[in-house]
C-alpha cells in the first residue's frame, strides 16, 4: 500500500513539477526505492486539475500560421480543420472522461529492467480463459485498445462463446502513456520483447499469446524471434512481409512476373504513399526525436497537427461522422494522453532507438528466425496490405491469414469487435 | 507616401493581429490595393511591445521534454543547449537591438508578381560600384547578410580597394521574413529568380551579379540558367555541382568509387551522411511543411527546429551558447530566430521545400559565368573537378579552410573577400 500511495503521490508531484520543466529529476528520486521491487502496484490515473487547466489555457492561446496553399491535404493537416478540432479541445473536451474510460479497468505498474511499467490487466470471468498481450504504437496509446476489452474477456455478450474468453494485459511502450520514460539509450524492440514475457510470467501466465501493430508489430515479431517458453503464438496487423523482391520493385526495380494483380496494385499503392511522403514523420523522428520533441511537448496545436499526418488518420472525419470510431473524444482521449504525461519527445524516440530497422520488411525483422505460430489479419486501409503469398515466404509458420473488408492503421479502435473476432479465429487452434 | 504610410500601418497592424491569429486575412486585404504598382516603399522594422511581450510570455511558459537519452547531439538539439538559448532570450537578448541594425540600413518593398517582395538596398559611395544581388536560404534571412553591406559597399574602410565596390540588393524570400507570404502555391525557385530579375531591373541596374547559398543558390543559378543580358555572372558558395553518376551511387547506397580524388572522397563522405542522416527535415517540410504547427506556436519548438539544420552547422550554432568566440553569436543566432518568429513565417518559409521541383545539388547547366567558393563545413566542400564539370565557365574557384553553411554570417571577412576575388574579372 505504501507503494500505490508512493506512485500516485509521485504523479501528482510531477504534474505540478511538469510546469517548472523540472519533471525528470522529481521522477527519477522517487522511484528509485522502488527499483528493484517485483511488486504489482495499484495504480489509477489522476491528473491534477491545473494540468488540465493548462493544457486548455495553451490550446486556446495557439499561434497559428498562415492557411496553407492548397485546397487538399498535400501540405499537411489543414488549417481550418485543425483550428475546429483545437477549439473543441480546449472548450467542449472533457479529459476527465477519459481518465474515466482508463480507470473503469484494472491499471497496475511494476517495475522490470530498470523501468516502471503501466498495464491494464483484465481477467475474463471465464475458466480458461487464454492470457493475451496486446501491444500499442505510435501515435497510439492504450487507449486504442479499451473498446476492444470487453468483446475479448467477455466474449459471450459480443457474439463469441466461452471458450473464446481471454485475458487481457494492455502495457504501454517505456515512454509512453504512464510508463516510465527511459532517461537511457537502448529501449529497442528486442528489449521491450523481453520486457513482457517477463510481465506475462509476473503476473502468473505461463502460456499466452501476443498481438501487436504499428510498434507493436515489432514488439510481437521480437517476441517470436525469441520465443520464450510458455508464448504460443502472435497475431499482427503490421505483418512485416516485404520480401526482397517487393523491396526492391519499391526502390525501383522490375515487378516479378508471376506477381498477381493483386499485389501489383498493393505495391503500387505503397510506392505512391512512399512517393507522396507518407512516412516524412517517420524519418524525422529517426533522426532527431529531439528537434521535433520539443514543439510537441510546448505546443498542442503541434502535436495534433503532426499526428493528424499519420496514415492511420486519413479516413477520419475528425467527428464530423459521430458514428466513426474512434470518436472525437477518443481522439482527443489520445493526444490529451500524450500531452499530459509528456512522453511527445520520449515517444518519438521510439523510432530513433529503432532508426536502422525498417519495420515492414521481412529481412529487416528477420522473419525467418520467428519460431512460433503467426496469425495475420490485414484491414483495407492499412497503408501496407500484406498479400497471402508474401506472408506464406515471410512466415514460414504462419497458422492464419485473413483479409476483412474494412478497418485500418488502427483496426481495433475503428472496428473493435471485428477485431474481436479476428482474435478469436486467429488463435482458435493454439489453445 | 501614401503608400509608405499603409506600409507602416499594415505593419503594425500585422502585430497587433498575429496575436490573435488573423494575420492572413489582414495582410491579404491590405495588400490587395497595391498589387500592380510598381513602385518601391521604404520600410522600417517596429515590432509592436505587445509582439514581444507575447513571445518572452511563451519562451517562460515553455513546457519541457525530459533530456535525451544520449551524451550527445545524436537524437537532435540537446536539452541543455536549449535551455541555454531560453535563457539568454529571455534575459539579456534584445531584439530592439536587431531591429536598428536592420533599419540602419535602406529598406524597401516593392510587389512583383503579385508579391510583396522586402529588400534591404544599399549603395556604395564608390563610382562604378557592382551591383549584386544576394539571397538568403532557410533557415536563414536578410540577418545573415547584414555583416557583409559594409565590407562590400565600403571596401576602402575594410581592407579593399574603391574598385571592389559594391551596391548591394538583399531581399527577403516570398514567405520568409518581411516578404509576403504567398496564399497560393507557386512560389518555387525559377519564379522567385524571374522576381529577382524584375527586381534588379526596377532598380536600374543595367549590369549585375547575383549569389547565394542554400535556397539562395537554386534561385541564384535559376537566374544564370534565364541569362538575361544584364546579368554578368553569379556566384555561388553550396553550387548545384554533385555529378550524376556520383548522386545516383550516393542514393543507391554503392561504395564510393575508387577513382575519387582526396578532396572528392571527402565531399563524398560528406554528402553520403546528409543523404543518410541529414535530410529528415527537408523530407518533412517538403512533404508537409503545414504539420509544422508547433513551430509557429512555440518559440523553442522553432528554435530546435532552426538549430538543427545539420549537424555542423547545429555545431557551430551550439557553440555561441557555450561562450566560444569564433564565428556566430548567440545574439546572431537569436535575431533570426526571432525574426523567424516575429513575421509569423515558420510554415510559410517550410513551404519553399514542398514548391521546390529541382533535385538538390544536381547541375542545372548554367552557361554563363560562374564563381565558386567552397567552404569547409558546407554541407559538402565541392571540389574543383566537379565545379568545372558543373559549370561551363567557371571564372573562379576557391577552398577555403573556415566556414560552413552560414559562410557570410559566419565568416564576414573572408566571405566579402571571396565575392570581391570572384568577381573582379567579370566588372
Amino acid at each position: 500500500m505504501t507503494k500505490t500511495t508512493n506512485i500516485l503521490a509521485s504523479t501528482v508531484i510531477s504534474g505540478a513539477l511538469a510546469l517548472q520543466g523540472t519533471m525528470t529529476n522529481a521522477q527519477g528520486t522517487s522511484h528509485s526505492d522502488v527499483r528493484s521491487s517485483e511488486s504489482i502496484r495499484p495504480f489509477r490515473v489522476h491528473i491534477p486539475n491545473e494540468e488540465v487547466k493548462d493544457l486548455r489555457k495553451r490550446i486556446l492561446n495557439t499561434r497559428w500560421p498562415d492557411k496553407e496553399t492548397v485546397a487538399d491535404q498535400s501540405q499537411g493537416a489543414q488549417l481550418e480543420t485543425l483550428k475546429e478540432l483545437l477549439l473543441y479541445w480546449g472548450s467542449r473536451y472533457d479529459w476527465r472522461k477519459g481518465e474515466a474510460k482508463l480507470n473503469a479497468f484494472p491499471q497496475f505498474i511494476t517495475k522490470i529492467d530498470g523501468l516502471d511499467f503501466h498495464f491494464i490487466h483484465v481477467k475474463s470471468r471465464h475458466p480458461n480463459a487464454m492470457p493475451l498481450i496486446i501491444t500499442h504504437g505510435w501515435p497510439g496509446s492504450v487507449f486504442e485498445q479499451i473498446k476492444l476489452i470487453e468483446p475479448l474477456t467477455d466474449p459471450t455478450r459480443y457474439g463469441g462463446k466461452a471458450e473464446d474468453a481471454f485475458d487481457v494485459v494492455i502495457p504501454s511502450l517505456p515512454g509512453f502513456g504512464f510508463s516510465e520514460r527511459p532517461s537511457a539509450a537502448g529501449w529497442g524492440l528486442e528489449r521491450i520483447g523481453l520486457a513482457w514475457n517477463v510481465l506475462m510470467k509476473r503476473l502468473g501466465y505461463s502460456r499466452y499469446v501476443a498481438q501487436g501493430g504499428d510498434w507493436g508489430a515489432g514488439v510481437v515479431e521480437a517476441m517470436g524471434r525469441q520465443a520464450p517458453a510458455g508464448l504460443l503464438g502472435i497475431h499482427t496487423n503490421l505483418p512485416a512481409v516485404l520480401l526482397p523482391e517487393v523491396e526492391g520493385v519499391l526502390g525501383g526495380g522490375p515487378i516479378p512476373a508471376n506477381f498477381s494483380e493483386k499485389e501489383r496494385s498493393a505495391i503500387s499503392d505503397l510506392g505512391m504513399y512512399l512517393r507522396n511522403g507518407g512516412l516524412s514523420y517517420l524519418v524525422m523522428m529517426g533522426a532527431r526525436p529531439q528537434a521535433v520533441g520539443y514543439g510537441l511537448t510546448d505546443s498542442p496545436a503541434g502535436l495534433a497537427g503532426w499526428m493528424l499526418v499519420h496514415s492511420g488518420f486519413t479516413k477520419w472525419t475528425y467527428g464530423k461522422d459521430p458514428k466513426q470510431s474512434p470518436t472525437i473524444d477518443d481522439v482527443l482521449d489520445n493526444f490529451s494522453l500524450y500531452w499530459l504525461t509528456n512522453t511527445l519527445a520520449s515517444s518519438a524516440r521510439i523510432y530513433w532507438e529503432s532508426r536502422h530497422l525498417n519495420l515492414t520488411s521481412a529481412t529487416s525483422q528477420k522473419t525467418q528466425e520467428i519460431s512460433v505460430p503467426v496469425a495475420i489479419t490485414v484491414f483495407p486501409d492499412e497503408v501496407i496490405r500484406a498479400q497471402e503469398a508474401w506472408a506464406r515466404r515471410a512466415f514460414p509458420k504462419l497458422t492464419y491469414f485473413n483479409e476483412v473488408d474494412r478497418g485500418g492503421h488502427f483496426a481495433m479502435w475503428e472496428y473493435p469487435e471485428l477485431f474481436a473476432t479476428e482474435l478469436r479465429a486467429a488463435f482458435k487452434s493454439l489453445r | 507616401m501614401k503608400k509608405t504610410k499603409g506600409m507602416f500601418t499594415t505593419t503594425m497592424l500585422t502585430g497587433a493581429l498575429m496575436l490573435q491569429g488573423a494575420v492572413a486575412d489582414a495582410q491579404g486585404e491590405s495588400h490587395a490595393a497595391i498589387q500592380s504598382s510598381e513602385s518601391i516603399r521604404p520600410f522600417k522594422v517596429n515590432f509592436p511591445d505587445a509582439a514581444l511581450k507575447d513571445l518572452r510570455s511563451r519562451i517562460l511558459a515553455t513546457r519541457w521534454p525530459k533530456s535525451e537519452t544520449v551524451a550527445d547531439a545524436s537524437q537532435g538539439v540537446q536539452l541543455a543547449t536549449i535551455q541555454k538559448l531560453a535563457k539568454y532570450w529571455t534575459t539579456n537578448y534584445d531584439w530592439r537591438k536587431a531591429e536598428a541594425k536592420l533599419n540602419t540600413y535602406p529598406n524597401f518593398i516593392t510587389n512583383i508578381d503579385g508579391l510583396d517582395i522586402h529588400f534591404i538596398h544599399v549603395r556604395s559611395k564608390h563610382a562604378n560600384a557592382l551591383p549584386i544581388i544576394v539571397t538568403h536560404g532557410w533557415p536563414g534571412s536578410v540577418i545573415e547578410q547584414l555583416k557583409i553591406i559594409e565590407a562590400l559597399t565600403n571596401p576602402t574602410a575594410h581592407g579593399g580597394k574603391a574598385e571592389d565596390a559594391f551596391d548591394i540588393v538583399i531581399p527577403s524570400l516570398p514567405g520568409y521574413g518581411f516578404s509576403e507570404q504567398p496564399t497560393t502555391s507557386g512560389w518555387e525557385p525559377a519564379r522567385i529568380a524571374r522576381a529577382w530579375i524584375t527586381l534588379m531591373k526596377r532598380l536600374g541596374y543595367k549590369r549585375y551579379v547575383a549569389q547565394g547559398g542554400d535556397w539562395g543558390d537554386p534561385v541564384t543559378e535559376q537566374m544564370g540558367v534565364m541569362a538575361p543580358t544584364e546579368l554578368l555572372g553569379i556566384h555561388s558558395n553550396m553550387p548545384a555541382a554533385v555529378p550524376d553518376e556520383i548522386a545516383g551511387a550516393l542514393w543507391s547506397h554503392q561504395p564510393a568509387p575508387s577513382t575519387l580524388s582526396a578532396d572528392e572522397k571527402r565531399a563524398w563522405d560528406q554528402l553520403d551522411f546528409f543523404f543518410k542522416k541529414g535530410l529528415a527535415y527537408a523530407q518533412e517540410m517538403g512533404n508537409r511543411p503545414q504539420t509544422l504547427y508547433g513551430i509557429e506556436d512555440s518559440p523553442i519548438g522553432l528554435a530546435a527546429w532552426i538549430l538543427d539544420h545539420d549537424a555542423r552547422s547545429y555545431e557551430l550554432i551550439a557553440r555561441a551558447f557555450d561562450d566560444k568566440k569564433e564565428g556566430l553569436t548567440k545574439d546572431d543566432v537569436l535575431d533570426n530566430i526571432t525574426l523567424y518568429w516575429l513575421t509569423k513565417t515558420a510554415v510559410s518559409s517550410a513551404r519553399l521545400y514542398w514548391e521546390n521541383k529541382f533535385i538538390f545539388f544536381k547541375p542545372m547547366a548554367v552557361k554563363i559565368p560562374v564563381a565558386v567558393s567552397a567552404f569547409p563545413d558546407e554541407l559538402y566542400q565541392v571540389p574543383k573537378s566537379w565545379a568545372e564539370k558543373a559549370f561551363s565557365k567557371l571564372i573562379y574557384y576557391n577552398r577555403l579552410d573556415k566556414g560552413g553553411h552560414f559562410a557570410a554570417w559566419e565568416q564576414p571577412q573572408i566571405f566579402s573577400e571571396e565575392m570581391r576575388s570572384a568577381f573582379r574579372s567579370l566588372r
